[in-house]
């Protein structure tokens, strides 16, 4: 690992002019993911600007829904009993993802910013990666992909978000509140994260010296049901290989009447099932209907030969999760 | 070179550091306080679990420079061989272990979960001890220990 100076913030105002001052310079916080990218050499950064003293931590819950401080940590977010009663399928999300001792040093904000584990952007010895170094090439597309995207991906790349969290929120509807010196503004995840396109080393909607304040989440609509459902290799201490989170309102006769539904694991970022959300609405809650309504999201999708087998993953994990949450299976 | 003020086990250690020596080094290279392990120096395999402000955490993803102000407890001061900690004494009676390299970090990690409360059923002890691997195997024998250590917490 290269040596960098260290610059410890003392207050968001330091850490964004800190950071403005250094085009080299990079915020760190519970710095899981940013250590194992200085070991392997995939950021050699020429500054740490420690954002950890700039105590925006603090986790509040008001009648719209909760705010998450960017540097609340995973297990904070799970231990808050206001998240625990509001959003349990944030709590399902954040306490199935990594582990407690990780757990209690990765933040929030920092969860959403993680960068892919495609094994030729981790690779220890580089290899080509458009994401690691742009206009290498893309080794996933004709190598290893069993675990690569199967919606929004292109020829220069087919890596996923690995962020359990950030499939939650998505569902949730959750907007990033990010700040720099020009000021603040509000984005959707889909606005933060993009998708590779033929520029996929730009990974987030963020300016260099722009910092993520804070998660807002909205309450869920009154009456609604949610599940997040993670489907991984292992029983435990594992990225997804497909997730899904869903937000269900049930009326009375066992019907949907509303739904909101995001796939991990699928793609650059939290994947949106839109026609499967409209599909769904007036859908009786049993497995057969459900699914067709699922499918009609499915018909974009693309997978490359290694990686087929998600598609038939990511349908069958939607509807189970879509049947739990609505309390069918 | 960084001048640092690091609190291990309830004493103060006036040390230098490059920003980019990890807490996990600094205990074991300038501390020399051998206990705490490193294995994969990645976060993933638990040999380096320590305790700052009395939560676990992977020292081995810990820059040193960010834990000034923090108290570090380590393996050595949790127990010591003429009165060890009842994890501690809950591992050796278990048998919770064959070669022992990954046992300060099981140790440490499951001082927290008993004190944490994840300790309900093994499926629960389990789930909330898989950041520590055990390439012996003894994982049977550790959940053992570790729910006799939340018994007799809970006693």
């Amino acid at each position: 690992m290269r040596d960098f100076d260290y610059v410890r913030a003392t207050g968001s105002d330091h850490a964004i002019e800190a950071l403005a001052a250094r085009p080299g310079a990079r915020p760190v916080a519970g710095g899981t993911d940013l250590l194992t990218l200085l070991k392997d050499g995939i950021e050699a950064p020429e500054a740490l600007v420690d954002i950890t003293g700039t105590g925006l931590g603090a986790v509040e819950h008001g009648p719209d829904g909760l705010t998450l401080g960017a540097l609340a940590t995973l297990s904070r977010v799970a231990a808050d009993p206001a998240v625990r009663a509001s959003h349990p399928l944030l709590v399902q999300a954040v306490e199935s993802a990594a582990s407690p001792q990780l757990r209690n040093m990765a933040t929030i904000g920092g969860n959403l910013l993680q960068r892919t584990r495609c094994p030729y952007f981790r690779a220890e010895t580089a290899l080509p990666c458009n994401r690691r170094t742009p206009g290498s090439g893309c080794s996933a597309v004709d190598g290893e992909h069993r675990a690569a995207a199967i919606f929004g991906w292109t020829g220069h790349c087919v890596a996923t978000h690995p962020s359990d969290p950030a499939v939650a929120l998505s569902a949730a509807d959750a907007r990033v509140r990010v700040r720099s010196a020009g000021g603040e503004r509000t984005l959707a995840l889909d606005e933060l994260l993009r998708l590779p396109g033929d520029t996929p080393d730009r990974e987030t909607a963020l300016d260099h010296a722009e910092l993520i304040t804070a998660v807002e989440v909205p309450a869920l609509p009154a009456g609604s049901r949610s599940c997040y459902l993670k489907v991984r290799e292992r029983a435990s201490y594992e990225f997804a290989l497909v997730s899904c989170a869903v937000v269900l309102g049930v009326d009375g006769r066992k019907r949907i009447s509303q739904a909101r539904i995001a796939l991990g694991g699928v793609a650059a970022r939290p994947w949106r099932l839109v026609e499967a959300e409209r599909a769904l609405v007036g859908v009786e809650l049993t497995a057969v209907p459900v699914r067709a309504a699922v499918e009609r999201s499915f018909a974009a999708a693309e997978a490359l030969p290694g990686n087929a087998f998600k598609v038939e993953v990511g349908i069958r994990t939607a509807v189970r999760a879509v049947l739990t949450a609505g309390g069918a299976r | 070179m960084i001048p640092l003020v690091l609190r291990v086990n309830g004493r103060e250690h006036r040390i230098e550091v490059e920003a980019r020596v990890t807490l996990l080094d600094a205990l074991r290279d300038v501390l020399h306080l051998t206990g705490t392990k490193k294995g994969c120096d990645r976060g993933e395999c638990g040999a380096c679990t320590v305790h700052v402000d009395g939560e676990r955490i992977n020292s081995c993803l810990a820059l040193a420079v960010m834990q000034e102000g923090r108290e570090v407890t380590t393996v050595e001061g949790v127990g010591t061989v003429g009165a060890p900690h009842p994890v501690q004494a809950a591992f050796v009676a278990r048998d919770a272990l064959q070669c022992g390299y990954c046992t300060p970090g099981q140790v440490m990690s499951a001082i927290a979960c008993v004190r944490e409360g994840h300790t309900g059923s093994d499926d629960e002890i389990r789930e909330w001890m898989s950041g520590n691997l055990c390439r012996c195997a003894a994982y049977e024998q550790i959940v053992a220990a570790v729910r006799d250590a939340a018994e007799a917490h809970r006693a």
